[in-house]
């Protein structure tokens, strides 16, 4: 190795958790999807051996959690081998699915090769709206089904749910049947605006109102469920002061993989046309992590402009998400514009009421399809 | 559960999926548990190496007592702290000792 632990420590901490996207397949059709328009075909998916590899070397680099993700992670045939594999490495290893394509034999395989911990996400409360939002029809009660047999189970189960516009009245159901179905997380993520839910914004942006009485409803319910469910909530930061601080910052905590090898420091880093990316079939975990241009542009502070730069948060919040600025401001570099001190934030405000004012019930553009 | 029910009685154990790991990289031990990671100082590492889902919280307290040659009014206080901070971040659960 060419630098020794404390020159590397200058440069980065080593990263806690790496999200695998296995796959862009998935049944389901999500219209919020966070995935890139440009799905990557099962064609040019890392093989077992190349995942098992890339496990390797972020135990190696310092990972302790892997989250296998997608796509729907159990469309691929060799999960339970990867499952396997990332045990092998001693990851603690999370499944995010939608609960398609596993049926009882395959949860106790994957239970048996030492899978930690199950994140199943519920597009709604009830099968008419579940189904409609994921665009596949009899998918709720296969869910329903999955969790059932993961109570039964010791495996601890996370409910996933993303809010927006159309199921937010839903919240306090989607709490009852977080704990209905022994779940002991729920998270609620507002939606975020990469990918595919770029598309469908003016289907799915939450209004101001919503968003404060969410934000109230979510307080009192962890105040009282406290010791019986751990809730984790993402709010929209449209309408907020400051914005969401980026995941821990670039380049800090979290490495993502997408299905072909492409290693990226955020899932949504693709949506900044100046970044190049590396590729694990090509360079070690490790040089991408501490040497690639892509995970040290926006690391530290000095590629700050004004207002972050002379801000007091800027450690605190990184100055907020960095494809949120490319999307709106046309600027990685850019102050966040969901932060009440960017010049944009008026207009992020605007775009935001403009897209939520839709008197008329708007068909999804259904990813993928 | 809260740790407002926390007795001498209690016994304590580690809740599902929460994990002791070294964290080589880091020179460290940590718990590990869905989405956290928490990691521990000589005196965390010596409580958690004695919950076994079996020992009551004051059996717990005599051991390690016994095994550092301390003050069971000083170790006790340690330990009802340290378990009150873990069952509130939702690391360990208690049953009752009964
Ligand atoms: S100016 Fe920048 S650093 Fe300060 S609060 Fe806003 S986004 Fe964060
Ligand atoms: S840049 Fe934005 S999308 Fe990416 S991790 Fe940071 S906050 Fe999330």
């Amino acid at each position: 190795m060419e630098r020794n632990r404390e020159q590397l420590a200058k440069i980065a901490p080593p990263p806690m958790a790496m999200l695998a996207e296995v796959t862009h397949r998935c049944p389901l059709a999500c219209p919020y999807c966070s995935n890139p328009l440009e799905l990557k075909a099962a064609s040019q998916e890392l093989t077992t051996e190349e995942w098992a590899s890339v496990f390797q070397q972020a135990a190696e680099l310092g990972v302790l959690h892997l989250h296998l993700s997608g796509g729907e992670p159990a469309s691929r045939r060799d999960i339970v081998e990867l499952i396997a594999a990332a045990e092998k490495a001693d990851l603690y290893t999370n499944l995010i699915t939608s609960g398609i394509g596993i049926n009882e034999k395959r949860l106790d395989a994957m239970i048996d090769v030492g899978l930690k911990h199950i994140q199943l996400s519920i597009q709604g409360v009830d099968e008419k709206t579940a189904d409609l939002v994921g665009g596949y029809k009899g998918g709720y009660k296969r869910k329903i089904q999955l969790a059932e047999w993961i109570g039964a189970r010791s495996v601890p189960l996370t409910v996933n749910a993303v809010c927006h516009r159309t199921n937010m009245a839903s919240i306090p159901d989607m709490i009852d049947l977080a704990i209905e179905l022994g779940a002991g997380r729920l998270e609620i993520a507002t939606v975020q605006f990469h990918g595919w839910a770029i598309e469908n914004r003016s289907q799915l942006m939450p209004t101001r109102e919503q968003v404060e009485a969410t934000t109230q409803l979510v307080a009192d319910a962890r105040e009282r469920l406290e010791g019986k469910l751990v809730i984790d909530y993402v709010p929209a930061d449209y309408y907020a002061t400051y914005p969401k601080a980026c995941m821990g910052g670039w380049g800090r905590i979290g490495i993502n993989v997408d299905p072909t090898g492409l290693v990226l420091p955020c899932h949504a880093a693709e949506s900044i046309p100046s970044l190049n990316f590396e590729n694990t079939r090509e360079t070690s975990l490790h040089d991408i992590w501490y040497h690639s241009p892509s995970f040290n542009a926006f690391r530290g502070t000095d590629w700050m402009q004004e207002p972050c730069r002379s801000c007091e948060r800027k450690t605190a919040d990184f100055g907020g998400c960095r494809c949120q600025a490319m999307a709106i401001a046309g600027d990685a570099t850019a102050t966040d514009p969901a932060c009440h001190k960017s010049p944009l934030k008026n207009r992020m405000i605007e775009l935001a009421e403009n897209a939520a004012d839709t008197s008329e019930q708007l068909e999804f553009v259904y990813r993928g399809r | 559960m809260s740790s407002a029910n926390l007795t001498k009685d209690s016994v304590p154990t580690l809740l599902q999926g929460v994990m002791v790991k070294h964290d080589d990289v880091r020179e460290r031990t940590v718990l590990l548990a869905p989405e956290r990671t928490l990691a521990l100082d000589g005196t965390g590492i010596a409580i958690i190496e004695m919950i076994d889902g079996k020992k009551s919280v004051s059996e717990i307290v005599h051991d390690l007592a016994k095994q550092y040659e301390a003050d069971v009014q000083t170790i006790g206080n340690d330990v009802v702290a340290f378990l009150r901070d873990l069952i509130n971040r939702g690391y360990i659960g208690i049953t009752d000792g009964a």
